[in-house]
Protein backbone atom coordinates (compact mmCIF):
# COMPACT_ATOMS: atom_id res chain seq x y z
CA UNK A 1 0.00 0.00 0.00
CA UNK A 2 2.83 2.00 1.10
CA UNK A 3 4.87 1.21 -1.54
CA UNK A 4 2.37 1.72 -4.38
CA UNK A 5 1.80 5.19 -3.23
CA UNK A 6 5.17 5.86 -2.80
CA UNK A 7 5.78 4.97 -6.42
CA UNK A 8 2.23 6.69 -7.54
CA UNK A 9 3.77 10.04 -6.32
CA UNK A 10 7.34 9.53 -8.02
CA UNK A 11 6.32 9.01 -11.23
CA UNK A 12 4.08 11.64 -10.90
CA UNK A 13 6.40 14.03 -9.89
CA UNK A 14 9.08 12.92 -12.65
CA UNK A 15 5.81 13.48 -15.71
CA UNK A 16 5.88 16.09 -13.84
CA UNK A 17 8.86 18.20 -14.23
CA UNK A 18 9.57 16.36 -17.67
CA UNK A 19 6.70 18.49 -18.59
CA UNK A 20 7.09 21.72 -17.04
CA UNK A 21 11.10 21.62 -18.14
CA UNK A 22 9.99 21.49 -21.78
CA UNK A 23 10.53 24.51 -23.87
CA UNK A 24 7.01 25.56 -24.81
CA UNK A 25 5.42 24.81 -20.99
CA UNK A 26 4.80 28.65 -20.57
CA UNK A 27 3.03 29.05 -23.33
CA UNK A 28 0.89 25.69 -23.06
CA UNK A 29 0.09 26.80 -19.86
CA UNK A 30 -0.99 29.91 -20.63
CA UNK A 31 -3.40 28.92 -23.13
CA UNK A 32 -4.60 25.88 -21.12
CA UNK A 33 -4.26 26.32 -17.89
CA UNK A 34 -5.57 29.96 -16.94
CA UNK A 35 -7.22 29.52 -13.53
CA UNK A 36 -8.81 33.00 -14.39
CA UNK A 37 -10.70 32.25 -17.66
CA UNK A 38 -11.47 28.57 -15.87
CA UNK A 39 -13.20 30.48 -13.65
CA UNK A 40 -15.06 32.81 -15.67
CA UNK A 41 -16.23 30.32 -17.71
CA UNK A 42 -17.52 28.09 -15.59
CA UNK A 43 -21.23 29.05 -15.20
CA UNK A 44 -21.63 29.54 -19.16
CA UNK A 45 -19.90 25.85 -19.40
CA UNK A 46 -22.32 24.19 -16.44
CA UNK A 47 -25.58 25.80 -18.71
CA UNK A 48 -24.08 24.09 -21.47
CA UNK A 49 -23.30 20.88 -19.52
CA UNK A 50 -27.07 21.28 -18.96
CA UNK A 51 -27.82 20.35 -22.10
CA UNK A 52 -25.97 17.80 -22.43
CA UNK A 53 -27.31 15.68 -19.39
CA UNK A 54 -31.03 16.70 -21.14
CA UNK A 55 -29.91 14.95 -24.25
CA UNK A 56 -27.92 12.45 -22.35
CA UNK A 57 -31.36 12.07 -20.26
CA UNK A 58 -34.09 11.15 -23.50
CA UNK A 59 -31.51 9.59 -25.41
CA UNK A 60 -30.94 7.16 -22.99
CA UNK A 61 -34.66 6.17 -22.72
CA UNK A 62 -34.87 5.92 -26.76
CA UNK A 63 -32.45 3.84 -26.20
CA UNK A 64 -34.09 1.66 -23.99
CA UNK A 65 -37.39 1.44 -25.87
CA UNK A 66 -36.12 1.49 -29.35
CA UNK A 67 -33.00 -1.45 -28.67
CA UNK A 68 -35.63 -3.78 -26.69
CA UNK A 69 -37.80 -3.23 -29.66
CA UNK A 70 -35.26 -4.36 -32.23
CA UNK A 71 -33.78 -7.17 -30.26
CA UNK A 72 -36.98 -8.65 -29.84
CA UNK A 73 -38.44 -8.36 -33.85
CA UNK A 74 -34.34 -10.14 -34.59
CA UNK A 75 -35.62 -12.96 -31.94
CA UNK A 76 -38.92 -13.62 -33.27
CA UNK A 77 -39.02 -17.02 -34.73
CA UNK A 78 -41.58 -17.81 -37.80
CA UNK A 79 -41.80 -16.92 -41.68
CA UNK A 80 -44.08 -14.27 -41.08
CA UNK A 81 -41.74 -12.27 -39.28
CA UNK A 82 -39.11 -12.23 -41.97
CA UNK A 83 -39.94 -9.30 -43.24
CA UNK A 84 -39.44 -7.03 -39.91
CA UNK A 85 -36.27 -9.54 -39.25
CA UNK A 86 -34.89 -8.53 -42.17
CA UNK A 87 -35.33 -4.86 -41.69
CA UNK A 88 -33.71 -5.09 -37.75
CA UNK A 89 -31.10 -6.78 -39.19
CA UNK A 90 -30.40 -4.48 -42.29
CA UNK A 91 -30.90 -1.39 -39.65
CA UNK A 92 -28.44 -2.40 -37.01
CA UNK A 93 -26.08 -3.55 -39.76
CA UNK A 94 -25.96 -0.15 -40.92
CA UNK A 95 -25.78 2.22 -38.36
CA UNK A 96 -23.17 0.02 -36.21
CA UNK A 97 -21.13 0.57 -39.79
CA UNK A 98 -21.33 4.41 -40.03
CA UNK A 99 -19.43 6.91 -37.65
CA UNK A 100 -21.81 8.97 -34.96
CA UNK A 101 -20.69 12.20 -36.46
CA UNK A 102 -21.48 11.59 -40.29
CA UNK A 103 -25.39 10.09 -38.57
CA UNK A 104 -25.67 13.66 -36.54
CA UNK A 105 -24.73 15.11 -40.43
CA UNK A 106 -27.28 13.23 -42.03
CA UNK A 107 -29.84 13.21 -39.66
CA UNK A 108 -29.37 17.04 -38.30
CA UNK A 109 -29.33 18.64 -41.80
CA UNK A 110 -30.84 16.06 -43.85
CA UNK A 111 -34.34 15.69 -42.02
CA UNK A 112 -34.94 19.25 -41.05
CA UNK A 113 -34.32 19.95 -45.15
CA UNK A 114 -36.69 18.06 -46.10
CA UNK A 115 -39.38 20.52 -44.58
CA UNK A 116 -41.75 17.92 -43.21
CA UNK A 117 -41.38 18.89 -40.01
CA UNK A 118 -41.77 22.66 -37.94
CA UNK A 119 -38.73 23.74 -37.11
CA UNK A 120 -37.30 21.96 -34.06
CA UNK A 121 -33.92 22.63 -31.89
CA UNK A 122 -30.48 20.79 -33.41
CA UNK A 123 -30.62 19.56 -30.03
CA UNK A 124 -33.73 16.99 -31.19
CA UNK A 125 -32.09 15.72 -34.21
CA UNK A 126 -28.59 15.46 -32.52
CA UNK A 127 -30.86 13.29 -29.73
CA UNK A 128 -32.64 10.99 -32.86
CA UNK A 129 -29.18 10.59 -34.18
CA UNK A 130 -27.63 9.37 -31.35
CA UNK A 131 -30.53 7.09 -30.48
CA UNK A 132 -30.09 5.76 -33.92
CA UNK A 133 -26.79 5.01 -33.73
CA UNK A 134 -26.85 3.38 -29.90
CA UNK A 135 -30.03 1.22 -30.45
CA UNK A 136 -27.62 -0.55 -33.05
CA UNK A 137 -25.23 -1.95 -30.36
CA UNK A 138 -27.28 -2.13 -27.78
CA UNK A 139 -29.68 -4.33 -29.46
CA UNK A 140 -27.11 -6.14 -30.02
CA UNK A 141 -26.30 -6.63 -27.02
CA UNK A 142 -29.72 -7.35 -25.90
CA UNK A 143 -30.52 -10.10 -28.30
CA UNK A 144 -27.39 -11.63 -27.35
CA UNK A 145 -28.04 -11.38 -23.51
CA UNK A 146 -31.63 -12.84 -24.69
CA UNK A 147 -29.77 -16.03 -26.64
CA UNK A 148 -27.90 -16.94 -23.83
CA UNK A 149 -31.31 -17.62 -21.11
CA UNK A 150 -31.50 -20.95 -20.93
CA UNK A 151 -34.53 -22.52 -23.08
CA UNK A 152 -35.41 -24.14 -20.28
CA UNK A 153 -36.59 -20.69 -18.80
CA UNK A 154 -38.94 -20.32 -21.30
CA UNK A 155 -40.08 -24.06 -21.49
CA UNK A 156 -40.84 -23.38 -17.12
CA UNK A 157 -42.59 -20.27 -18.56
CA UNK A 158 -44.62 -21.23 -20.95
CA UNK A 159 -45.49 -24.26 -18.85
CA UNK A 160 -47.00 -22.04 -15.89
CA UNK A 161 -49.56 -20.50 -18.93
CA UNK A 162 -47.47 -17.27 -19.15
CA UNK A 163 -47.91 -16.21 -23.03
CA UNK A 164 -45.57 -15.48 -25.12
CA UNK A 165 -45.59 -11.66 -24.63
CA UNK A 166 -45.52 -11.99 -20.88
CA UNK A 167 -42.94 -14.75 -20.92
CA UNK A 168 -40.84 -12.30 -23.11
CA UNK A 169 -41.44 -9.33 -20.68
CA UNK A 170 -41.32 -11.23 -17.62
CA UNK A 171 -38.85 -13.44 -17.90
CA UNK A 172 -36.24 -13.66 -20.97
CA UNK A 173 -35.64 -9.74 -21.50
CA UNK A 174 -35.07 -9.45 -17.52
CA UNK A 175 -32.24 -12.50 -17.19
CA UNK A 176 -30.96 -11.66 -20.31
CA UNK A 177 -30.17 -7.73 -19.45
CA UNK A 178 -28.58 -8.57 -16.36
CA UNK A 179 -26.11 -11.04 -18.15
CA UNK A 180 -24.67 -8.20 -20.29
CA UNK A 181 -25.34 -5.62 -17.83
CA UNK A 182 -21.54 -4.78 -17.80
CA UNK A 183 -21.43 -4.37 -21.61
CA UNK A 184 -24.79 -2.33 -21.15
CA UNK A 185 -22.90 -0.10 -18.82
CA UNK A 186 -20.02 0.46 -21.21
CA UNK A 187 -22.53 1.90 -23.58
CA UNK A 188 -23.60 4.10 -21.74
CA UNK A 189 -20.80 5.39 -20.36
CA UNK A 190 -18.96 6.18 -24.30
CA UNK A 191 -22.96 7.20 -25.05
CA UNK A 192 -22.22 10.01 -22.40
CA UNK A 193 -19.15 11.15 -23.96
CA UNK A 194 -20.81 11.11 -27.20
CA UNK A 195 -23.62 13.18 -26.03
CA UNK A 196 -21.24 16.31 -26.75
CA UNK A 197 -21.22 15.81 -30.27
CA UNK A 198 -24.40 17.51 -30.92
CA UNK A 199 -22.51 20.69 -30.70
CA UNK A 200 -21.71 19.84 -34.55
CA UNK A 201 -25.37 21.02 -35.07
CA UNK A 202 -25.11 24.00 -33.71
CA UNK A 203 -26.52 23.05 -30.22
CA UNK A 204 -25.23 25.23 -27.77
CA UNK A 205 -23.57 22.65 -25.48
CA UNK A 206 -20.85 22.82 -23.24
CA UNK A 207 -18.63 21.78 -26.26
CA UNK A 208 -20.04 24.84 -27.98
CA UNK A 209 -19.72 27.07 -25.11
CA UNK A 210 -16.37 26.28 -25.09
CA UNK A 211 -15.72 27.15 -28.54
CA UNK A 212 -17.52 30.16 -28.02
CA UNK A 213 -15.37 31.21 -25.36
CA UNK A 214 -12.37 30.06 -26.53
CA UNK A 215 -12.85 32.17 -29.51
CA UNK A 216 -13.69 35.10 -27.55
CA UNK A 217 -10.07 34.93 -25.10
CA UNK A 218 -8.26 33.02 -27.58
CA UNK A 219 -7.99 30.49 -24.98
CA UNK A 220 -8.06 26.55 -24.39
CA UNK A 221 -8.87 26.59 -21.12
CA UNK A 222 -12.36 26.32 -21.95
CA UNK A 223 -12.20 22.81 -23.22
CA UNK A 224 -9.87 21.70 -20.37
CA UNK A 225 -12.67 22.43 -17.86
CA UNK A 226 -15.07 21.06 -20.17
CA UNK A 227 -13.37 17.35 -20.65
CA UNK A 228 -12.99 17.58 -17.02
CA UNK A 229 -16.82 18.00 -16.11
CA UNK A 230 -17.15 15.37 -18.81
CA UNK A 231 -15.01 12.85 -16.35
CA UNK A 232 -16.48 13.97 -13.53
CA UNK A 233 -20.08 13.30 -14.60
CA UNK A 234 -19.27 9.99 -16.04
CA UNK A 235 -16.37 8.36 -13.13
CA UNK A 236 -19.51 7.35 -11.26
CA UNK A 237 -20.68 5.32 -14.05
CA UNK A 238 -17.21 4.01 -15.22
CA UNK A 239 -16.88 2.61 -11.65
CA UNK A 240 -20.06 0.91 -11.83
CA UNK A 241 -19.62 -0.03 -15.09
CA UNK A 242 -15.93 -2.16 -13.75
CA UNK A 243 -17.76 -3.17 -10.87
CA UNK A 244 -20.48 -4.70 -12.68
CA UNK A 245 -18.02 -6.75 -14.84
CA UNK A 246 -15.83 -7.62 -11.88
CA UNK A 247 -19.14 -9.03 -9.98
CA UNK A 248 -20.31 -10.79 -13.29
CA UNK A 249 -16.66 -12.31 -13.54
CA UNK A 250 -17.07 -13.63 -10.47
CA UNK A 251 -20.40 -14.99 -10.26
CA UNK A 252 -19.42 -16.51 -13.86
CA UNK A 253 -16.17 -18.14 -11.92
CA UNK A 254 -18.12 -19.53 -8.61
CA UNK A 255 -20.85 -20.88 -11.70
CA UNK A 256 -23.82 -19.02 -10.46
CA UNK A 257 -27.12 -19.30 -12.63
CA UNK A 258 -28.49 -15.60 -12.74
CA UNK B 1 -68.77 -37.31 -10.41
CA UNK B 2 -68.55 -39.69 -13.39
CA UNK B 3 -66.06 -41.89 -14.25
CA UNK B 4 -64.73 -39.40 -16.73
CA UNK B 5 -60.53 -39.30 -16.47
CA UNK B 6 -58.84 -36.40 -15.83
CA UNK B 7 -56.42 -36.71 -19.13
CA UNK B 8 -57.58 -39.59 -21.58
CA UNK B 9 -54.75 -40.01 -24.52
CA UNK B 10 -56.04 -41.88 -27.75
CA UNK B 11 -53.76 -43.41 -30.57
CA UNK B 12 -51.14 -40.75 -29.89
CA UNK B 13 -48.50 -40.47 -32.40
CA UNK B 14 -45.33 -37.86 -31.99
CA UNK B 15 -41.77 -38.38 -34.62
CA UNK B 16 -39.35 -35.06 -34.40
CA UNK B 17 -38.18 -34.98 -38.42
CA UNK B 18 -39.66 -37.96 -39.30
CA UNK B 19 -38.41 -40.75 -36.67
CA UNK B 20 -41.41 -41.87 -34.63
CA UNK B 21 -41.05 -41.05 -31.37
CA UNK B 22 -44.37 -41.76 -29.53
CA UNK B 23 -46.05 -44.21 -31.80
CA UNK B 24 -49.79 -44.77 -31.12
CA UNK B 25 -49.92 -43.99 -27.34
CA UNK B 26 -53.40 -44.83 -25.25
CA UNK B 27 -53.52 -43.90 -21.76
CA UNK B 28 -56.51 -42.65 -19.09
CA UNK B 29 -55.65 -41.14 -15.89
CA UNK B 30 -58.28 -40.94 -13.23
CA UNK B 31 -58.93 -38.66 -10.77
CA UNK B 32 -56.92 -38.73 -7.10
CA UNK B 33 -54.65 -41.70 -9.23
CA UNK B 34 -50.86 -41.24 -9.04
CA UNK B 35 -49.18 -42.77 -13.13
CA UNK B 36 -45.73 -43.92 -13.34
CA UNK B 37 -44.06 -44.02 -16.48
CA UNK B 38 -41.51 -45.92 -16.54
CA UNK B 39 -38.89 -46.97 -19.34
CA UNK B 40 -35.32 -46.67 -21.05
CA UNK B 41 -33.95 -42.92 -21.62
CA UNK B 42 -34.97 -42.39 -24.72
CA UNK B 43 -38.19 -44.20 -24.70
CA UNK B 44 -40.09 -40.82 -24.89
CA UNK B 45 -41.51 -39.93 -21.54
CA UNK B 46 -40.36 -36.44 -21.36
CA UNK B 47 -42.25 -36.12 -25.21
CA UNK B 48 -45.27 -37.75 -23.63
CA UNK B 49 -45.39 -35.42 -21.09
CA UNK B 50 -44.31 -32.07 -22.91
CA UNK B 51 -46.90 -33.25 -25.36
CA UNK B 52 -50.02 -33.24 -22.75
CA UNK B 53 -48.86 -29.62 -21.84
CA UNK B 54 -48.90 -28.74 -25.34
CA UNK B 55 -45.34 -28.06 -25.49
CA UNK B 56 -44.53 -30.45 -28.39
CA UNK B 57 -47.21 -30.27 -31.22
CA UNK B 58 -48.39 -33.69 -31.92
CA UNK B 59 -48.78 -35.73 -35.08
CA UNK B 60 -51.74 -37.86 -34.94
CA UNK B 61 -54.30 -38.94 -32.14
CA UNK B 62 -56.11 -36.74 -29.40
CA UNK B 63 -55.76 -35.57 -25.78
CA UNK B 64 -58.65 -34.78 -23.63
CA UNK B 65 -58.52 -33.12 -20.18
CA UNK B 66 -61.36 -33.45 -18.16
CA UNK B 67 -63.22 -34.26 -21.62
CA UNK B 68 -62.45 -31.38 -23.53
CA UNK B 69 -60.22 -32.37 -26.42
CA UNK B 70 -57.16 -30.15 -25.97
CA UNK B 71 -54.74 -31.64 -29.06
CA UNK B 72 -57.61 -29.38 -31.06
CA UNK B 73 -55.16 -26.72 -32.78
CA UNK B 74 -58.20 -24.20 -31.66
CA UNK B 75 -57.76 -24.37 -28.23
CA UNK B 76 -56.06 -21.81 -26.12
CA UNK B 77 -52.52 -23.42 -25.32
CA UNK B 78 -51.94 -20.56 -22.45
CA UNK B 79 -55.20 -21.49 -20.61
CA UNK B 80 -54.75 -25.20 -20.99
CA UNK B 81 -51.40 -24.85 -19.89
CA UNK B 82 -52.18 -23.16 -17.08
CA UNK B 83 -54.99 -26.02 -16.05
CA UNK B 84 -51.81 -28.06 -15.71
CA UNK B 85 -49.09 -27.78 -13.43
CA UNK B 86 -45.64 -29.54 -14.74
CA UNK B 87 -42.18 -29.81 -12.90
CA UNK B 88 -39.08 -30.64 -14.89
CA UNK B 89 -35.99 -32.33 -14.18
CA UNK B 90 -34.12 -29.05 -13.74
CA UNK B 91 -33.79 -25.45 -14.09
CA UNK B 92 -37.75 -25.14 -13.28
CA UNK B 93 -37.03 -21.95 -11.17
CA UNK B 94 -36.56 -18.02 -12.42
CA UNK B 95 -33.09 -17.12 -10.90
CA UNK B 96 -34.15 -13.67 -11.29
CA UNK B 97 -37.19 -13.77 -8.39
CA UNK B 98 -37.19 -14.52 -5.21
CA UNK B 99 -39.25 -17.79 -3.79
CA UNK B 100 -42.24 -15.94 -3.58
CA UNK B 101 -42.42 -14.22 -6.68
CA UNK B 102 -41.42 -17.67 -8.28
CA UNK B 103 -44.71 -19.35 -6.32
CA UNK B 104 -46.93 -16.65 -7.23
CA UNK B 105 -46.20 -15.79 -10.55
CA UNK B 106 -48.57 -17.54 -12.45
CA UNK B 107 -51.36 -17.35 -9.76
CA UNK B 108 -50.70 -13.55 -10.08
CA UNK B 109 -50.11 -13.08 -14.13
CA UNK B 110 -52.07 -16.18 -15.16
CA UNK B 111 -54.87 -16.46 -12.91
CA UNK B 112 -55.23 -13.05 -11.96
CA UNK B 113 -55.31 -13.77 -8.17
CA UNK B 114 -54.37 -10.63 -6.33
CA UNK B 115 -50.93 -10.33 -4.93
CA UNK B 116 -51.62 -10.56 -1.42
CA UNK B 117 -53.93 -13.53 -1.86
CA UNK B 118 -51.22 -15.35 -3.88
CA UNK B 119 -48.85 -14.89 -1.32
CA UNK B 120 -51.18 -16.06 1.58
CA UNK B 121 -51.19 -19.00 -0.20
CA UNK B 122 -47.93 -19.18 -1.32
CA UNK B 123 -46.46 -18.61 2.28
CA UNK B 124 -48.89 -21.41 3.57
CA UNK B 125 -47.74 -24.05 0.98
CA UNK B 126 -43.71 -22.85 1.87
CA UNK B 127 -44.29 -23.44 5.63
CA UNK B 128 -45.82 -27.00 4.89
CA UNK B 129 -42.45 -27.88 3.52
CA UNK B 130 -40.08 -25.84 6.08
CA UNK B 131 -38.92 -23.53 4.17
CA UNK B 132 -41.28 -20.37 5.47
CA UNK B 133 -37.78 -19.14 6.08
CA UNK B 134 -36.58 -18.42 2.26
CA UNK B 135 -39.34 -16.14 0.92
CA UNK B 136 -37.24 -13.76 0.06
CA UNK B 137 -34.18 -15.99 -1.28
CA UNK B 138 -32.76 -16.22 -4.60
CA UNK B 139 -32.72 -19.89 -6.19
CA UNK B 140 -29.46 -19.90 -6.35
CA UNK B 141 -29.06 -19.86 -2.69
CA UNK B 142 -31.44 -22.92 -2.22
CA UNK B 143 -30.04 -26.70 -2.46
CA UNK B 144 -31.35 -28.64 -5.29
CA UNK B 145 -33.55 -30.39 -2.99
CA UNK B 146 -35.19 -27.54 -2.12
CA UNK B 147 -35.61 -25.67 -5.51
CA UNK B 148 -37.88 -29.06 -6.51
CA UNK B 149 -39.60 -28.54 -3.65
CA UNK B 150 -40.36 -24.82 -4.38
CA UNK B 151 -41.07 -25.73 -8.33
CA UNK B 152 -43.56 -28.90 -7.14
CA UNK B 153 -45.00 -25.88 -4.91
CA UNK B 154 -45.40 -23.86 -7.62
CA UNK B 155 -46.80 -26.07 -10.09
CA UNK B 156 -49.93 -26.57 -7.75
CA UNK B 157 -50.66 -23.63 -6.10
CA UNK B 158 -52.90 -22.68 -8.84
CA UNK B 159 -54.60 -26.24 -8.16
CA UNK B 160 -54.15 -27.37 -11.16
CA UNK B 161 -56.48 -30.76 -12.38
CA UNK B 162 -53.50 -32.43 -13.22
CA UNK B 163 -49.75 -32.50 -12.47
CA UNK B 164 -46.91 -34.00 -14.53
CA UNK B 165 -43.42 -34.37 -12.88
CA UNK B 166 -40.61 -35.50 -15.40
CA UNK B 167 -37.95 -37.12 -13.47
CA UNK B 168 -38.19 -34.76 -10.95
CA UNK B 169 -35.17 -35.96 -8.40
CA UNK B 170 -32.48 -37.61 -10.86
CA UNK B 171 -30.61 -34.38 -10.92
CA UNK B 172 -30.42 -34.97 -7.60
CA UNK B 173 -27.76 -35.65 -4.84
CA UNK B 174 -29.49 -39.30 -3.90
CA UNK B 175 -29.41 -37.66 0.20
CA UNK B 176 -32.13 -35.10 -1.48
CA UNK B 177 -33.96 -37.30 -3.54
CA UNK B 178 -35.90 -38.36 0.01
CA UNK B 179 -37.44 -34.99 0.81
CA UNK B 180 -38.77 -34.42 -2.41
CA UNK B 181 -40.47 -38.05 -2.89
CA UNK B 182 -42.16 -37.54 0.69
CA UNK B 183 -43.88 -34.24 -0.93
CA UNK B 184 -44.94 -36.02 -3.69
CA UNK B 185 -46.52 -38.31 -1.27
CA UNK B 186 -48.09 -36.09 0.49
CA UNK B 187 -50.12 -34.27 -2.86
CA UNK B 188 -51.09 -37.70 -3.93
CA UNK B 189 -52.75 -37.73 0.22
CA UNK B 190 -53.94 -34.86 -0.70
CA UNK B 191 -56.05 -36.00 -3.67
CA UNK B 192 -53.66 -34.71 -6.44
CA UNK B 193 -54.03 -36.76 -10.00
CA UNK B 194 -50.62 -36.94 -10.93
CA UNK B 195 -48.50 -38.14 -13.64
CA UNK B 196 -44.99 -38.68 -13.54
CA UNK B 197 -42.01 -40.51 -15.33
CA UNK B 198 -39.61 -41.94 -13.01
CA UNK B 199 -36.63 -44.11 -12.49
CA UNK B 200 -37.49 -44.30 -8.99
CA UNK B 201 -38.71 -47.70 -8.47
CA UNK B 202 -39.32 -48.31 -5.44
CA UNK B 203 -41.01 -45.24 -5.36
CA UNK B 204 -43.53 -45.87 -7.86
CA UNK B 205 -44.01 -48.72 -6.73
CA UNK B 206 -45.06 -47.44 -2.92
CA UNK B 207 -47.05 -44.22 -4.21
CA UNK B 208 -48.10 -45.02 -7.66
CA UNK B 209 -52.01 -46.67 -8.44
CA UNK B 210 -50.92 -47.32 -12.03
CA UNK B 211 -47.42 -48.15 -13.66
CA UNK B 212 -46.84 -47.62 -17.15
CA UNK B 213 -44.15 -49.08 -19.13
CA UNK B 214 -42.72 -47.30 -22.39
CA UNK B 215 -40.57 -48.90 -25.19
CA UNK B 216 -39.27 -46.70 -28.14
CA UNK B 217 -42.24 -45.01 -27.81
CA UNK B 218 -45.10 -47.43 -27.33
CA UNK B 219 -46.88 -48.54 -24.44
CA UNK B 220 -45.93 -51.80 -23.66
CA UNK B 221 -47.49 -52.98 -20.43
CA UNK B 222 -49.48 -51.03 -17.55
CA UNK B 223 -51.16 -52.32 -14.42
CA UNK B 224 -50.81 -51.89 -10.35
CA UNK B 225 -47.65 -51.55 -9.13
CA UNK B 226 -47.53 -55.03 -7.43
CA UNK B 227 -48.46 -56.87 -11.89
CA UNK B 228 -45.47 -54.62 -12.52
CA UNK B 229 -43.03 -55.08 -10.92
CA UNK B 230 -44.04 -58.63 -9.06
CA UNK B 231 -45.55 -60.13 -11.76
CA UNK B 232 -44.87 -58.34 -15.77
CA UNK B 233 -46.80 -60.02 -18.17
CA UNK B 234 -44.54 -58.64 -21.30
CA UNK B 235 -41.05 -59.89 -21.90
CA UNK B 236 -39.47 -56.64 -22.73
CA UNK B 237 -41.27 -55.02 -19.26
CA UNK B 238 -39.28 -58.36 -17.44
CA UNK B 239 -36.30 -57.56 -19.71
CA UNK B 240 -36.30 -53.83 -18.56
CA UNK B 241 -37.12 -54.65 -15.03
CA UNK B 242 -34.53 -57.42 -14.81
CA UNK B 243 -31.72 -54.19 -14.82
CA UNK B 244 -32.87 -52.56 -11.51
N1 LIG C 1 -36.46 -31.69 -29.76
C1 LIG C 1 -36.13 -32.90 -30.23
N2 LIG C 1 -35.69 -33.04 -31.50
C2 LIG C 1 -35.37 -34.25 -32.00
N3 LIG C 1 -35.43 -35.40 -31.30
C3 LIG C 1 -35.85 -35.32 -30.02
C4 LIG C 1 -36.20 -34.08 -29.42
N4 LIG C 1 -36.58 -34.31 -28.15
C5 LIG C 1 -36.46 -35.64 -27.97
N5 LIG C 1 -36.02 -36.27 -29.07
C6 LIG C 1 -35.81 -37.70 -29.24
O1 LIG C 1 -36.99 -38.36 -28.87
C7 LIG C 1 -36.72 -39.56 -28.19
C8 LIG C 1 -37.47 -39.57 -26.87
O2 LIG C 1 -36.93 -38.57 -26.02
P1 LIG C 1 -37.51 -38.31 -24.58
O3 LIG C 1 -36.78 -37.13 -24.06
O4 LIG C 1 -38.98 -38.24 -24.65
O5 LIG C 1 -37.08 -39.61 -23.80
P2 LIG C 1 -37.19 -39.93 -22.26
O6 LIG C 1 -37.93 -41.20 -22.15
O7 LIG C 1 -37.74 -38.77 -21.54
O8 LIG C 1 -35.69 -40.17 -21.86
P3 LIG C 1 -34.91 -39.82 -20.51
O9 LIG C 1 -35.21 -40.94 -19.57
O10 LIG C 1 -33.48 -39.82 -20.92
O11 LIG C 1 -35.39 -38.50 -20.05
C9 LIG C 1 -35.21 -39.63 -28.05
O12 LIG C 1 -34.72 -40.50 -29.02
C10 LIG C 1 -34.76 -38.23 -28.31
O13 LIG C 1 -33.48 -38.24 -28.90
MG1 LIG D 1 -36.92 -37.39 -20.10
Amino acid sequence: MLISAASTIALAAVLWLTVINTHGWAEVQRSFFDPKIAWASLPTLLLGLWLNVQVLFFAVIGVAIFATLIAVVRTLRGAVFFPLRFLAAAYTDLFRGIPVIIVLYLIGFGIPGLGLFPRLPPEFWGTIALILTYSAYVSEVLRAGMEAVHPSQRLAARSLGLSHAQTLRMIVLPQGVRKVGPALMNDFVSMQKDVGLVSVLGAVDVVRSAGIIESTYANFTPYVVAGLLFVLISWPFIRVADWLSARAQRREQIGGTV
Amino acid sequence: MTDQPVLRITNLHKNFDGVPVLRGIDLDVHQHRVVALIGASGSGKSTLLKSINLLERIDDGQIFLKGEDISDPRVNVDKTRARIGVVFQQFNLFPHLTVLDNVTLASRKVHGVPRDQAEETAVEWLERIGMRDKLRTYPDRLSGGQQQRVAIVRAITSNPELLLLDEITSALDPQLVGEVLDLVSELKTGGSTILMATHEMTFARKVADTVVFLKDGVLIEQGPPEQIFDHPQHPETRDYLSRY
